[in-house]
């Protein structure tokens, strides 16, 4: 069939030419020399700022977007609010990129709205210097990509709790604490961590934002990795890029299938 | 409920909406007050960064390419992804596992790691194929699978394939006859969102394009933006808010049908069932 020579070609070659690259010299002979430079200072330390900045972004993101899915499923489940807001989602967990990175420019930017807004008030953010095209910032635009994402993947946990089972609670002595503690977080807990790690991957994986908010540098994997690619000046190294890519794809990999065993976990009781 | 706790929730429920809607809203009305300021500090309101848009060499063919980069993507998914789940699920439900997986693999290979990969196929597509642009649609074809896939397989579901082609066949009508009449009509919903979903991811694409060195929209935007900040941000608004409009008619219409076929509620959105991964961001 066409359809598995294809993804054969497209899917699982470039696959293969990752790992089998990442093992072998320019000249195509064995070696672990990839998998060994990624130990050098700058490369170890944008994978620390990779995993940094993809686990705060996915905990702020998963905890505001829980929170805007507790307030969404609390309202009418056919109401306009609710369609626009997952609908509105939808969208905005896809809006990444360019444009994203140029709407905090001209938001949060030295010339941006809010910042000249806040200066003329007296409030400098930039007190410390200009944050935006740094880790935080990347942090804070990560955000706005997350937490849409957060609310389409939670929301059908938060549907599958049943108002019964907090009148149970009720009738039984329990307080809003104590329904909380014993019945609603144990049975959130799986999908909201699952949901998190979804998160954590989605940021490690973003790199069209990056690029176009910090263009200088190897300051996030992707960044590195891209760098190594299209070096113009010959220093390319496609055998490390590979290796990065490779470490890339198995992160990944790792973090998607523990996020599918906790979602499995949270189908026992939320369905 | 008691009053109080009524009460409580809804100032909670005011406030989530408050704050969340004014991080979400304003960056976008930033873009807009930005892409139509004037030149000085006290210059009115204009809008020539929008009317430059027609002026800048680069854009204009960025921007036909990216439309015709998700045209052919879109026909190409369609081509390649229907027959092959409409054969799989009359004919060999067995591999129906296999070609979800395949389909939802490029979830779990980031962009970015996927195109360090392709990047010595594209040094042998260029001098022995082409070295035209579209030839990315090739690999936007993979990007678009575990979206089309998941909207294409949930139409699939709503129909009852089985009955519908062996009707068509035990009245002579060939394969093509059944692909293109009985099963094409019966799901058309399906199909417009899947091809909605691949134009609007196409045309965000800036990952595959840039690293493998072609000029696509994003890519064009982007270098733009070095240039001349106010129009490559009146491009961005402008594109953002056709992919916009693509979406929300993707998650608006077209879904009624299928929610009464489907007799579960999915409370997932349009296509982005989990889990939705967004890739090249």
């Amino acid at each position: 069939m066409p359809f598995f020579g294809y993804v054969g070609l497209f899917l699982l070659l470039p696959t293969v030419i990752i790992a089998a690259g990442s093992f072998t010299t320019k000249s195509g002979s064995f070696t672990f020399s990839n998998l060994t430079a990624i130990n050098q200072p700058y490369l170890v330390k944008s994978l620390v700022n990779s995993l940094v900045i993809s686990a705060v972004s996915a905990v702020v993101g998963a905890l505001a977007g829980a929170l805007l899915a507790y307030a969404v499923v609390t309202g009418n489940p056919r109401g306009i609010l609710r369609r626009s807001v997952t609908s509105a989602s939808g969208v905005l967990a896809q809006f990444g990129g360019v444009t994203l990175a140029f709407a905090f420019i001209a938001t949060l930017g030295t010339t941006g709205v809010v910042y000249l807004f806040l200066v003329d008030r007296g409030i400098d953010i930039f007190a410390k210097g200009v944050w935006l095209y740094e880790l935080s910032g990347l942090v804070l635009v990560y955000t706005y990509f997350q937490i849409p994402l957060m609310l389409i993947v939670f929301l059908p946990a938060l549907d599958g709790i049943r108002p019964q089972w907090r009148e149970a609670t009720e009738s039984l002595g329990g307080s809003t604490w104590h329904y909380w503690r014993y019945v609603a977080g144990p049975l959130l807990a799986p999908s909201f961590l699952g949901c998190t790690l979804l998160l954590f991957a989605n940021a490690f994986s973003a790199y069209a934002t990056a690029q176009a908010l910090i263009s200088q540098g190897s300051i996030v994997v992707p960044l590195a990795i891209s760098n190594l690619l299209t070096s113009e000046t010959g220093r390319a190294q496609p055998g490390l890029a590979k290796a990065l890519a490779l470490m890339m794809i198995l992160i990944v990999m790792v973090v998607m299938v523990l996020y599918a065993v906790l979602q499995r976990r949270t189908s026992r009781w939320l369905r | 409920m008691t009053r109080s706790r009524r009460r409580k929730l809804q100032v909670f429920r005011t406030a989530v909406f408050l704050v969340l809607g004014a991080f979400f809203l304003v960056p976008i009305g930033a873009m807009f007050e930005f892409s139509t300021r004037g030149n000085g500090v006290a210059a009115p309101r204009t809008l020539d960064a929008w009317t430059a848009i027609a002026k800048v060499p680069e854009l204009l063919p960025a921007i036909s390419v990216s439309l015709q980069l998700a045209v052919i993507t879109a026909v190409a998914m369609l081509v390649l992804l229907l027959p092959t789940m409409v054969w799989v699920r009359l004919r060999l439900p067995g591999l129906s596992r296999v070609v979800e997986f395949i389909c939802l693999l490029p979830l779990t290979v980031p962009a970015i790691a996927l195109v360090v990969g392709m990047v010595p196929l594209y040094r042998w597509i260029g001098p022995n194929l082409s070295d035209s642009i579209l030839t990315l649609s090739f690999a936007y074809l993979i990007l678009v699978l575990p979206y089309t896939y998941r909207t294409l397989d949930a139409g699939l579901a709503a129909i009852d394939l089985k009955t519908l082609s062996e009707a068509a066949r035990s009245l002579g009508a060939g394969w093509g006859t059944v692909m293109l009449r009985v099963v094409v009509p019966n799901m058309s919903s399906a199909i417009l969102n899947a091809s909605l979903l691949a134009v609007a991811l196409v045309l965000g694409e800036f990952t595959f394009a840039n690293l493998l060195a072609f000029e696509n929209l994003q890519v064009a935007i982007f270098f733009v933006g070095s240039v001349s900040a106010g129009t490559s941000i009146a491009v961005a608004v402008a594109s953002l808010l056709f992919a916009f409009v693509l979406l929300m008619i993707l998650s608006f219409v077209g879904r009624p049908r299928e929610r009464l076929a489907r007799d579960e509620p999915t409370g997932i959105p349009g296509p982005f069932g989990p889990p939705a991964m967004p890739q090249g961001l």
